[in-house]
This record gives structure tokens, C-alpha cells and sequence, in this order.
């Protein structure tokens, strides 16, 4: 070895590196309503998911790398199955597969040349809203237990702000969409998302969204994609009602994100770049 | 470097092999020996233990107007004793499948909930269900990869019904120990009665039938082989013990509620009140 590196500097190298890649993708929101887990990530492609079953009631949402979350989406739905059918599909937890995913993620930081550049989160639909179980995985292995709400990847801690406003116990689905769509929606200025005619809001129309709940009521597979007329529908629904939620929408977006004015309520929309499934 | 095939039974083949079904140290099992004697000359019989395993008996399966209906009688028999009255031998396999199990029914049971997994974790893997022949295929080696168990006693047969999305009917594979599938035409039967049910499903079936016609051709079928054989089952109104029904049509798996399998018992047997042998075909066709 030519040069001697401290061990600080190389993990301060490697977080760093991990973090710009994350942040190159667009955020993904997963939070709790009365019915279930609602997860939602702007995403182009219909094919790369970046929300996917893992079990009976847990759901998984990445951003990033894609093929590195891909490899991890499959090894998890591996050790669910496994567990699964070696136990009983009761005793797959996403506690046991967020520890699972730390570890890997952990050793791979530390042991790898380079790091995985990315954020996951696995979701647990519970019986009752408290028996709900969200977790939030970095790229260094830390995870976290997040009550309620989360945001991750790109610029999470802005979109997390946006959410918090707006997050309450015992929302509707359309409500906690709404929410979720108000705080993911791009700051303005930042490019455009498409201008697919929604008119009104400057926001994220169903072509460009992946959106699947974990629903609390359903026996057995409680995973579904929210896609095609279900999606518009839901969508129109949480644009039309929510004029509270959207009357602090853009104002608290924009609080944040501190761009030089609110975002006009019409007129061309503005938005970030195409949700390309980094 | 070699591709992970998303198949749950490889990986398990190759990450815990003592799981899978059938694959399990049955060498050593007395049953093994030809005759069923002990290597020692000892007096257990092997034989006579996997004779008196518990086994389950008759499925029927019969297509109907878009979609396909499986129903399976509820008794298990260990040699010449009734093992139990209220056994389960129809399952859902995935959201468009179901299959019922003849044979050892430990092994079936094994087999069930690894075929379930195999399925589901194909769709999670890759994103989408299998085709409706996949499923018949993997199903079939499986029960291929049990020929050892089976020679050894140990041997299961399924059913397996589906409703083939790509064409929107619902198709049946009928299989033999050494795998199979064999695709079946509008009816078939496995299992200790399946002579008796199907000669009554015969008579009875209908092109084009509907669902709920379907459903009472079954239980028809099902009770004809409980007439004439001892290890199937009948419909028992004292317990409230009826045949497993399930339909599997374009909105999916969906096993009738016991209140609606009973209500389609319940008018079997009043019809075979007033006439024992079932209804009556006429004795030339095409009128």
C-alpha cells in the first residue's frame, strides 16, 4: 500500500460516496392510514419496481442502485419464504428481515470496496395501526424504527419535513396519499415533471408514481399495487377533497425546499426530473 | 457465474435440502425391504406402518363455464380404520389454482405447502404469476423428485385445477407417481373412489356447465364413490361435515363458505331421498 489512509477517512469516503448515490434518486415516502401501510415512489418505469412484496404483510420500498436493492428485494423475499415455510408464515417479521438486511448492508460497508448506494425500507401491516411496524435501513447498516411516517432517499429530509405537516393518525388512504403526493411533490424550479394536463396541481401524475398499499384488512397476501383506472381514480379523489391538507401543501413544500416563491396553483407543471428508478 | 433460477425448491435443494419433502433418510426405513422384513429379522413391519399411515382419498375436479370447480371428500383412512372424518384435501395453490391430494397424506401436505410457496415465490421474484402450464410442470417434478418415497410406500398423487388466465378457461392436470401432467378434459378423479366418481360425473356432466352446476355435479360424484367405496366420505348432516368445494374463475380462488357447501350437500341428499342411486340418464343419447 503506497499511502497510509486513516480508517476515519476511508469510512468518511465511503459514506459519502453512498450518500451522493442515494440522493441522485427521487424520494420515497411509506406511511401508516387506518386501513395499512401506504408506500409511494415516483417512479417511471412500471417494470423496475422499487415497492415489492416480501411476505404476507411486509412490504419492501428502495431507492438507489437499482440492480444492488434488486439483489437485496430477492434475498430478503428468500428469507421470508425460507422461514415461512421451515416455521409459519406467523413467524416471518419484518423486525427479523430489517436485522437481517442491517447486517448485510453493515458488512458490506465495511468489508467491500464499495458501498451499496442504497435506502430501504421494510413495512409491517400489523392487526391494529399500533401493532404497525415500519424500519428504515441505510446504506451503512443502521437501521432505524420509524413510527408513523418516513421519508428516504434524495432530498428525504425535506420531503420528511413536508410529511410531518401533514401526517396524522387514522387517515383515510385517499388522505394519507394526498399527503404523500403534497410532500413528495418537486420543489419548483427543478425541471418538469411531465405535463400530463393535471392542470391544478403541480404534481405527479399516475404514469409517473408506484404506489402500493399493505392493506390491514385483507387475509393472507395483504400486498397490492395501486396502478391504471384505481390509481387515477384514488388520485383524482385525493386532489378534489383535500383542501386543507393542499392549502398548506405548497406552502409547506416550499418552506423547506426555500425556493424563491410558492409554486403557482396553475399553469405549466413544474417538478424535478422524471422519476427514473434509481 | 450461474443465474439464481427462481425456483424455491432449487434453493432450498441446495441451501437445506433436509426440508424439502421425500428426500429425507427413508433408506432405512423397514418398509423399504421387500416383504417389509427387518434387516435383523426382527418382527415390525414395516409395510403394516405405512399401510396404517393415514391416506386421503377422493378429488374430483370438473371445468365449467369459465372457470373449473375441485371439491374433495373430508375422510382419511389409516389400512381399514377411518383416521379422520374432517380431514382438508383441497387447498389453494395460488389466486387462480387450487389442487387436491390423493395418498400418503403427511407427504401431500408437504407437498402442498412447498407447491404454494414455489408459486408465490416465483411471482414475487420475477413480477408476475407463472403461466397456468408452468404451474403443471413444476408441479410435475416435484411429484417426480417423490418416486423414491412413492416406491417406498410413501407415493401421493394430485389434482390440480386452474383457471388459465391467457385463455380464460379453466383447465384440469391429473399426474401419476412418477409425475406427469396430463392435462384432463372437462372431468377427472384421483384417488380411492375416482372409478366410482368418475363413471357418475359421466353421466352427469355437461359442457358449458355453470358454476353452481358444476358444484352439484361434484357433490353428485362425491357421493356416488362414498355409495360404493369405504374410504371415501359422504356428506355427514349429523356432524356438519361437508365436501371441500372450490371454484376458480376469472375473479379468482375462492372456496365455497361452509354454509354454501352445505346447502349443496343438503340438496343432494334430499334428492337421493327420493331416489338412492342419483339421477337417472336417459338410456340413449340425442334427443
Amino acid at each position: 500500500m503506497p499511502f497510509y489512509v486513516s480508517p476515519e477517512q476511508v469510512m468518511r469516503d465511503k459514506a459519502d460516496y453512498a450518500r451522493k448515490g442515494v440522493a441522485r434518486g427521487r424520494s420515497c415516502v411509506a406511511l401508516q392510514y387506518a386501513g395499512g401501510i401506504l408506500l409511494v415512489a415516483p417512479n417511471a418505469s412500471s417494470a423496475l419496481h422499487k415497492i415489492s412484496e416480501i411476505y404476507d404483510r411486509i412490504g419492501f420500498a428502495a431507492v438507489g442502485r437499482y440492480n444492488e436493492y434488486e439483489s437485496l428485494r430477492k434475498a430478503g423475499v428468500t428469507y421470508a419464504d425460507v422461514t415461512g415455510y421451515q416455521f409459519d408464515r406467523h413467524d416471518v417479521t419484518a423486525r427479523g428481515i430489517a436485522n437481517w438486511y442491517a447486517q448485510q448492508l453493515g458488512t458490506i460497508f465495511t468489508d467491500s470496496n464499495k458501498p451499496f448506494e442504497v435506502e430501504i425500507v421494510v413495512a409491517e401491516v400489523g392487526a391494529t395501526p399500533d401493532s404497525d411496524q415500519i424500519y428504515r435501513i441505510t446504506f451503512d447498516g443502521s437501521v432505524t424504527d420509524e413510527p408513523g411516517f418516513v421519508a428516504f432517499g434524495g432530498q428525504a429530509d425535506q420531503v420528511a419535513a413536508a410529511l410531518k405537516e401533514r401526517f396524522s393518525d387514522g387517515m383515510s388512504l385517499t388522505e394519507a396519499l394526498g399527503a404523500a403526493l403534497a410532500a413528495l411533490a418537486p420543489p419548483p424550479a427543478a425541471g418538469n415533471t411531465g405535463n400530463a394536463g393535471n392542470g391544478a396541481q403541480a404534481e405527479l401524475n399516475a404514469a409517473q408514481l408506484e404506489v402500493a398499499i399493505l392493506d390491514r384488512a385483507r387475509a393472507h397476501r395483504t400486498f397490492r399495487r395501486l396502478r391504471g383506472a384505481r390509481l387515477e381514480e384514488l388520485l383524482a379523489e385525493s386532489r378534489s377533497a383535500p383542501s386543507p391538507a393542499q392549502g398548506s401543501a405548497d406552502a409547506a413544500t416550499s418552506g423547506p425546499a426555500a425556493p424563491p416563491e410558492d409554486e403557482p396553483p396553475t399553469g405549466p407543471a413544474p417538478g424535478g426530473t422524471d422519476g427514473s428508478p434509481l | 457465474m450461474a443465474a439464481r433460477i427462481p425456483s424455491f425448491t432449487d434453493f432450498l435443494a441446495a441451501y437445506a435440502p433436509d426440508l424439502l419433502p421425500g428426500i429425507r433418510g427413508l433408506g432405512t426405513l423397514p418398509g423399504a425391504l421387500p416383504g417389509g422384513t427387518l434387516p435383523g429379522g426382527g418382527s415390525a413391519d414395516g409395510n403394516e406402518v405405512l399401510k396404517n399411515l393415514p391416506h386421503a382419498t377422493t378429488i374430483v375436479a370438473a371445468a365449467c363455464e369459465r372457470g373449473v370447480v375441485i371439491a374433495g371428500d373430508r375422510r382419511s383412512t389409516a389400512g381399514n380404520m377411518i383416521a379422520k372424518r374432517d380431514v382438508e384435501k383441497v387447498f389453494r395453490s395460488d389466486e387462480f389454482s387450487a389442487m387436491g391430494i390423493a395418498g400418503v397424506a403427511s407427504v401431500g401436505l408437504e407437498f402442498v405447502r412447498l407447491f404454494q410457496v414455489e408459486l408465490e415465490h416465483y411471482e414475487k421474484m420475477e413480477g408476475r404469476s407463472l403461466s397456468l402450464e408452468g404451474k403443471a410442470n413444476r408441479l410435475a417434478t416435484m411429484i417426480r423428485g417423490n418416486l423414491g418415497g412413492a416406491m417406498q410406500g410413501l407415493a401421493v398423487v394430485p389434482l390440480f385445477a386452474g383457471f388459465d388466465e391467457d385463455t380464460a378457461v379453466g383447465r384440469i392436470f391429473s399426474y401419476d407417481v412418477a409425475g406427469g401432467p396430463y392435462e384432463e378434459h372437462r372431468f377427472h378423479s384421483i384417488g380411492s373412489g375416482s372409478v366410482f366418481a368418475k363413471s357418475s360425473l359421466k353421466k352427469l356432466y355437461r359442457d358449458d356447465m355453470t358454476v353452481s352446476d358444476a358444484v352439484l355435479a361434484c357433490v353428485q360424484a362425491l357421493y356416488d364413490a362414498a355409495d360404493d367405496d369405504s374410504a371415501t366420505g359422504g356428506p355427514d348432516l349429523t356432524r356438519r361435515i361437508f365436501p371441500v368445494i372450490a371454484a376458480i374463475t376469472g375473479d379468482g380462488y375462492r372456496r365455497l363458505p361452509e354454509t354454501e357447501a352445505a346447502e349443496y350437500a343438503q340438496r343432494v341428499v334430499d334428492s337421493r331421498m327420493r331416489s338412492p342411486d342419483g339421477p337417472l340418464a336417459p338410456l340413449l343419447a340425442g334427443n
